[in-house]
């Protein structure tokens, strides 16, 4: 029995969701605690990418190995610009935070051409990631499973540090009411540290792993910033929920309206971003 | 300050005050006359710059009196660019009647957006101005059969200025043209910012929560500043069409907004010359550095970005504000 190309193209939207929420969850946080504009966020993803291609092409390292180094790296390296640049800025107007962000990420987009050349960066893959299998009649990616795979763990794995754990209450209470939390005697700033290196480093992770579908240039910082703001402000500030809802959702309907509507192009999702946020400014989950 | 007390006690005088000519500025127009003597060569460059100061102007009149910041300020150009270009491929190609056209088109966008931006601020609205920009792109990307799509608009034909002054390859009349635009345009500009709604526009950038709350009525202010500003960018657009006889999907490229952004922000925002000076320091830099990757030519656009924000919160005009008498921006 087949299922027919539609469900085809539902997985294959939901994998690129996935990667878009690996993407934009950091920001969304980032951007729900300290009200900070990070137009950079984007850089932080590519450097990721950079990093799995340098080690897999360079240094013969296998694909897998090098995804927990794209994470390690990216947080570090955004901690450093936090510390020296970013923590000047938290008071400061939103039109200070685009400029400073999209200056960085401008200057990152500059250093990746100079140092990597305007070429699009290939990587290996392992044997069992390429390639795709039948599943009820659909053909399912290899990859496209994985990244799912790895899209939902990190989904629940963010859900239980958030609802379960110590820091997880901090990060809450801090996202609610920065005021009353300061006030409670919680560390908001180290907090925040700990959540911007982490989210810093899943964007790291993500590009990682878009090189695969979406490929890697130069140009990565700024192309996928607009979708990872879309996400991020349709779903709602500081919401991991709202942004794998608006990250799926995206994700889906770029697909079918690549496959159904390809006159349309991106058109569609501008408008239902517009209309979404005419609808509900703070976004579909935000609480502001 | 005793000049604040003097204010509040007599807004109008200070109003007056305020809208008296500095020497130096008539200093700073008689020098944009000389290129026409001393760099013949470079009158080109002239004109994209008067263009390019035109249109930061406009986002001026937004962002820095209103405090109306937008990433999609490229719409309005574009739309104005567009609409002077198509007119003169039907074969009006009078210059005069592409620039109203193009001021009137990029108006009524700005006015009928105007009543969604006046509602938003913070990132909402940095998204929805994005949003607007990217999909006013994309349509004029997708309508080829009237744009061009990526190629470019085809057969744009402007006939000479006035029915006497043809475009020349030295750009004298394009120059002349688009001095004498920016120039009324500019005194339009003061006229306006010096107004009681210059005023209140500023009272609406320091505190959007107070205005309404002493009975202004911020919204349609915003509306009203949104549309005039959108009508200039739809002028620096038609202008640009005029002079370079090419429209292309460039002129609405999310770079443009990006771009004007900097020179406004490198001038200093909320001075009405902010923009003017940014958009010289900016076009004379790239220009001169056009020789080097253009790759490069970012890195520096951002490194400058950084120190602006992090050393010159209030541009190359905020940092000579004691030196110059010729401030507009009250404190």
């Amino acid at each position: 029995m087949a299922l027919g190309p539609i469900f085809g193209v539902l997985f294959d939207g939901f994998a690129y969701g996935m990667l878009l929420f690996l993407l934009s969850v950091g920001l969304s946080v980032t951007l729900g605690m300290m009200n900070f504009i990070n137009l950079a966020h984007c850089a932080f993803a590519m450097l990721g990418g950079y990093v799995t291609v340098t080690l897999t092409n360079r240094f013969g390292w296998p694909f897998l190995a090098t995804l927990p180094l794209a994470f390690c790296i990216a947080a570090l390296v955004s901690v450093v610009f936090e510390r020296l640049l970013y923590r000047r800025l938290y008071r400061a107007g939103e039109l200070d935070q685009v400029l400073l962000t999209i200056g960085l990420a401008f200057m990152s987009v500059a250093v990746a051409a100079y140092v990597f050349g305007t070429v699009q960066q290939p990587v290996e893959t392992p044997s069992f990631l390429r390639g795709s299998f039948s599943l009820l009649g659909v053909s399912v990616g290899a990859y496209r499973l994985f990244l799912i795979a790895m899209g939902l763990a990190i989904m629940l794995l963010l859900t239980l540090m958030v609802e379960y754990t110590r820091f997880g209450a901090q990060l809450r209470a801090a996202v609610d009411n920065q005021r009353m939390a300061r006030g409670l005697g919680i560390n908001v700033e180290g907090a925040f540290i700990i959540a911007f290196a982490l989210g810093s480093g899943l964007a790291g992770l993500g590009g990682a792993l878009a090189i695969e579908i979406v490929g890697l240039d130069h140009s990565f910082a700024l192309a996928y910033l607009i979708y990872v703001l879309i996400v991020v402000s349709v779903g709602g500030l500081g919401s991991i929920g709202g942004s794998f809802v608006a990250a799926s959702f995206l994700g889906i309907s770029d697909m079918l309206g690549k496959y159904y509507l390809p006159e349309l192009g991106a058109f569609l999702i501008y408008l239902v971003m517009i209309a979404i946020l005419i609808w509900r400014p703070a976004g579909l989950l935000g609480r502001r | 300050m005793a000049f604040t007390r003097t204010a509040a006690a007599d807004p109008h005088r200070h109003l007056h005050a305020q809208a008296q000519w500095q020497p130096i500025e008539l200093v700073f127009w008689a020098a944009t006359l000389i290129p026409f003597f001393l760099f013949p060569k470079y009158l080109a460059l002239a004109s994209q710059i008067a263009i390019a100061a035109l249109f930061a102007l406009s986002l001026d009149l937004i962002l820095g009196y209103a405090g109306i910041v937008s990433l999609g300020h490229a719409a309005l150009f574009g739309v104005g660019a567009y609409t002077a270009g198509l007119l003169s491929t039907l074969g009006w190609g009078d210059p005069l009647l592409g620039l109203a056209a193009g001021a009137v088109a990029a108006g009524l966008l700005g006015y009928v957006t105007s009543f969604i931006i006046a509602r938003f601020r913070h990132l909402a609205l940095i998204m929805i101005t994005l949003g607007l920009g990217q999909l006013i792109h994309e349509v004029a990307n997708k309508a080829s059969w009237l744009t061009g799509g990526s190629d470019g608009l085809q057969g744009v034909r402007i006939g000479p200025l006035l029915g006497r002054f043809p475009f020349d390859l030295y750009g004298y009349t394009a120059y002349a043209y688009s001095l004498v635009v920016l120039f009324v345009v500019f005194v339009f500009a003061r006229r306006l910012v010096n107004s009681p709604f210059g005023l209140a526009l500023r009272g609406i950038r320091e505190n959007p929560v107070r205005m309404p709350a002493i009975g202004a009525p911020s919204p349609a202010h915003v509306r009203k500043i949104y549309t005039i500003a959108a009508a200039i960018a739809g002028m620096a657009g038609a202008l640009l069409a005029q002079t370079t006889s090419t429209v292309s999907l460039g002129v609405l490229d999310f770079q443009r907004s990006a771009d004007v952004l900097v020179m406004l922000i490198l001038g200093g925002a909320g001075w009405l010359y902010g923009g003017i000076v940014g958009a010289i320091i900016f076009m004379v830099a790239r220009d001169q550095f056009s020789g080097i990757n253009p790759q490069l030519w970012y890195f520096w656009i951002g490194l400058l970005l950084v120190c602006v924000v992090m050393f010159l919160p209030n541009g190359v005009l905020g940092c000579l504000q004691l030196a110059a008498p010729w401030r507009s921006k009250a404190s």
